[in-house]
């Protein structure tokens, strides 16, 4: 957009801050209002002003699954990042035709519901009909195991949604990137593995930090593979906000909950991007 | 809970001609004595627990009603829990109604009737209503009638034939150290009744009419934590892991697992000695609806003891009439039902203690 305020120049402005008006300001206007309000048990709720329900999520039990939700998240974005970085790196140096067909593939998996990832992950992982069988098959492991309900089968599935995203976001900015630096970087006696660390990866620093924030906001709001594929302790508070709006019509309590993830969670994307961002 | 809703309507599949010649051979609008209306012209919309039970009813019961009164039913899928009671609510402020008459279990009718969504029904203008028995009658705290019992069903022991080669017989099959890690349990306190189920198997029913028999139930209830694999809110992901064994108990409904079992998947329901655990849900009308008179037929009709079989064969749900008045067989009521005294889940406590009871509920069952 241009930086002189000519008339055009507002127009231009004028819609995204409209539809950010109408599409974010509003409904968290709503949801910051209903947080307050008085909640009837076994009822529903009455307009008023109360701070009962953001003082019922400040206590060491609901600290803990939001502490947990966001060490789960940020888990499932570094992996997503450190399996999408080599993968786009190595697919930019492909030939077009054999890019164009790949990322097609990939992006496939987006039009996946999360219900279907969820099932799928949770029959992989299983004893009956899962990879543990395969690994039996082939002499790896003596018995079929059930890997699911468990942490490792969440971080899993929210890895693997993430992983499209993370590839879209990586994507421009590494076939855009100079092919003639890591030349240089060998010229000069590096190995291939140290060019990809020492010179590739700083230099696509703030792809990567752009990318982690999109992983983890993204992991953070999923609310249907925690709980197809975690145990209780490994619920995510999205599980908790559910379990309280459709459950328990306990509208205030969940819209208090999601204004603290909220908050909290711009807070951690301001705070990366302002110090591994501007390092870059 | 029942299935997950999907966001689509489906319209019963009534041709113009056949409600045509319904209205002209019914007889049901004149025996209630209602207005007659060109019956072309009427319809009512239902709301039914969107997925197996949905797809039943407007496959098997919706037409009855449609060929008798002449009234089209537009049925809608409904969410259970009490997600639907709030969208029948806002709605309501707008003087909409998304369904006019709904199906909704009793916990969720005590919380509709917080905010008078439900509206007051007259027993005299559906004779049929005498057929119900009474406790399945739900009524505002003045006694004014809001619900009338639609259904009923049961959630009971349910095993894989493979893995245990032996129905269980009791309750504290749950609690059996032998089960480490392999059953499935229904997640929130509200719709497993865990806590009831407790009390009557361990200790009596009585106890959980006060905060410290609630709590005792809770500290046993930690005990079956190590046996339960999954805590889950959606049946279906359950039933797949029960069918090939790889949870191979788990309390589950009777109805759905009778199905299960009737296409030959490895899978047994089995009432244990201490009941299995009797939850209904009730006709109930929205107070924005403009079809109270509609719904006053709908709902008579539905409350015929032949209806009540019907449901109960196609449907496989536990009839709300006496069995005496159905013509029904002991076979076949038997297989929706039993004569073992129930567990019946106490609606005062889940509904006065609600958020009270969620918070003990959530911390016992998350803490590792």
């Amino acid at each position: 957009m241009s930086t002189r305020s000519t008339a055009p120049g507002y127009a231009l402005a004028f819609f995204p801050t409209l539809a950010l008006g109408i599409l974010f300001l509003v409904p968290f206007g709503i949801m910051a209002t209903i947080s307050v309000a008085h909640r009837i048990s076994g009822g529903f709720y009455e307009p008023g002003f109360t701070l009962a329900s953001y003082w019922r999520f400040v206590s060491p039990f609901f600290g803990n699954i939001l502490f947990n939700s966001l060490l789960l998240s940020a888990l499932a974005a570094v992996l997503a990042v450190a399996i999408a970085f080599p993968f786009t790196y190595l697919l930019t140096r492909q030939p077009r035709r054999l890019q164009v067909p790949i990322l097609v593939g990939l992006l496939a998996v987006l039009s996946l519901s999360e219900v279907i990832v969820g099932f799928s992950w949770s029959t992989l992982l299983s004893r009956s009909a899962g990879i543990s069988n395969l690994f039996v098959a082939i002499g790896l492991m003596e018995k079929a195991q059930s890997w699911t309900p468990g942490l490792y089968a969440v971080i899993a599935g929210l890895t693997y949604v993430s992983l499209p995203y993370a590839t879209m976001v990586l994507y421009p900015a590494l076939s855009r990137l100079d092919p003639e630096l890591p030349e240089a970087a060998r010229t000069l006696g590096a190995s291939p593995l140290r060019a990809f660390f020492e010179v590739i990866v700083p230099v696509c620093r703030k792809a990567i930090v752009a990318c982690l924030i999109m992983a983890f906001v993204y992991s953070l709001g999923s609310y249907l593979l925690p709980s197809l594929l975690g145990r209780p302790q490994h619920w995510t508070i999205t599980v908790h906000i559910t379990d309280q709006a459709i459950y328990q019509s306990n509208l205030p309590f969940a819209s208090a909950m999601a204004v603290f993830l909220l908050i909290t969670a711009l807070a951690l994307v301001g705070f990366t991007q302002r110090f591994l961002g501007e390092r870059a | 809970m029942k299935q997950k809703p999907n966001a689509s309507t489906a319209f019963s599949n009534v041709s113009r001609r056949t409600v045509l010649a319904g209205a002209a051979a019914t007889t049901a609008v004149a025996v209630t004595g209602f207005p007659a209306v060109i019956a072309a012209d009427r319809s009512l919309k239902v709301g039914a627990y969107g997925g197996y039970f949905k797809d039943s009813f407007d496959k098997h019961i919706f037409p009855e009603f449609t060929k008798a009164s002449g009234i089209k039913v537009e049925s809608i899928a409904e969410p259970t829990g009490e997600v639907w009671v709030v969208q029948l609510e806002q709605s309501a402020k707008a003087g909409q109604a998304p369904a006019d008459v709904s199906m909704i279990g009793r916990t969720t009718m005590l919380v509709g009737q917080s905010t008078k969504i439900w509206a007051p029904l007259d027993l005299a203008k559906m004779p049929n209503s005498s057929n119900i028995i009474e406790r399945f009658i739900h009524t505002y705290p003045d006694g004014k009638v809001d619900g009338i019992g639609a259904v009923a069903w049961y959630i009971t022991l349910c095993t894989n034939t493979d893995t245990y080669k032996e129905a269980p017989t009791s309750w504290k099959f749950l609690w059996d150290e032998k089960n480490k890690d392999s059953l499935g349990l229904l997640a929130l306190v509200s719709n497993s009744y865990l806590l009831e189920i407790t009390a009557k198997t361990w200790f009596n029913s009585d106890i959980l009419e006060n905060e410290e028999g609630i709590v005792q139930a809770l500290d046993k209830l930690a005990e079956v934590k190590s046996n339960v694999k999954l805590w889950y809110r959606d049946e279906g992901q359950f039933q797949a892991a029960l069918e090939v064994g790889e949870i191979p108990a788990g309390q589950y409904y009777h109805d759905v697992a009778g199905l299960a079992a009737a296409d030959g998947k490895p899978v047994r329901s089995t009432f244990p000695k201490e009941g299995g655990v009797n939850d209904s849900g009730c006709w109930a009308v929205s107070r924005a609806s403009k079809k109270l008179d509609e719904a006053h037929v709908f709902i008579d009709f539905m409350c015929q003891p032949s209806m009540h079989a019907l449901m109960s064969r196609k449907v496989g749900t536990a009839p709300m009439v006496e069995q005496s008045k159905t013509d029904l067989t002991d076979e076949e009521f038997a297989s929706v039902s039993s004569a073992i005294d129930p567990v019946v889940p106490n609606y005062a406590m889940q509904n006065q203690r609600k958020d009270w009871l969620a918070q003990k509920w959530t911390e016992l069952i998350t803490a590792g």
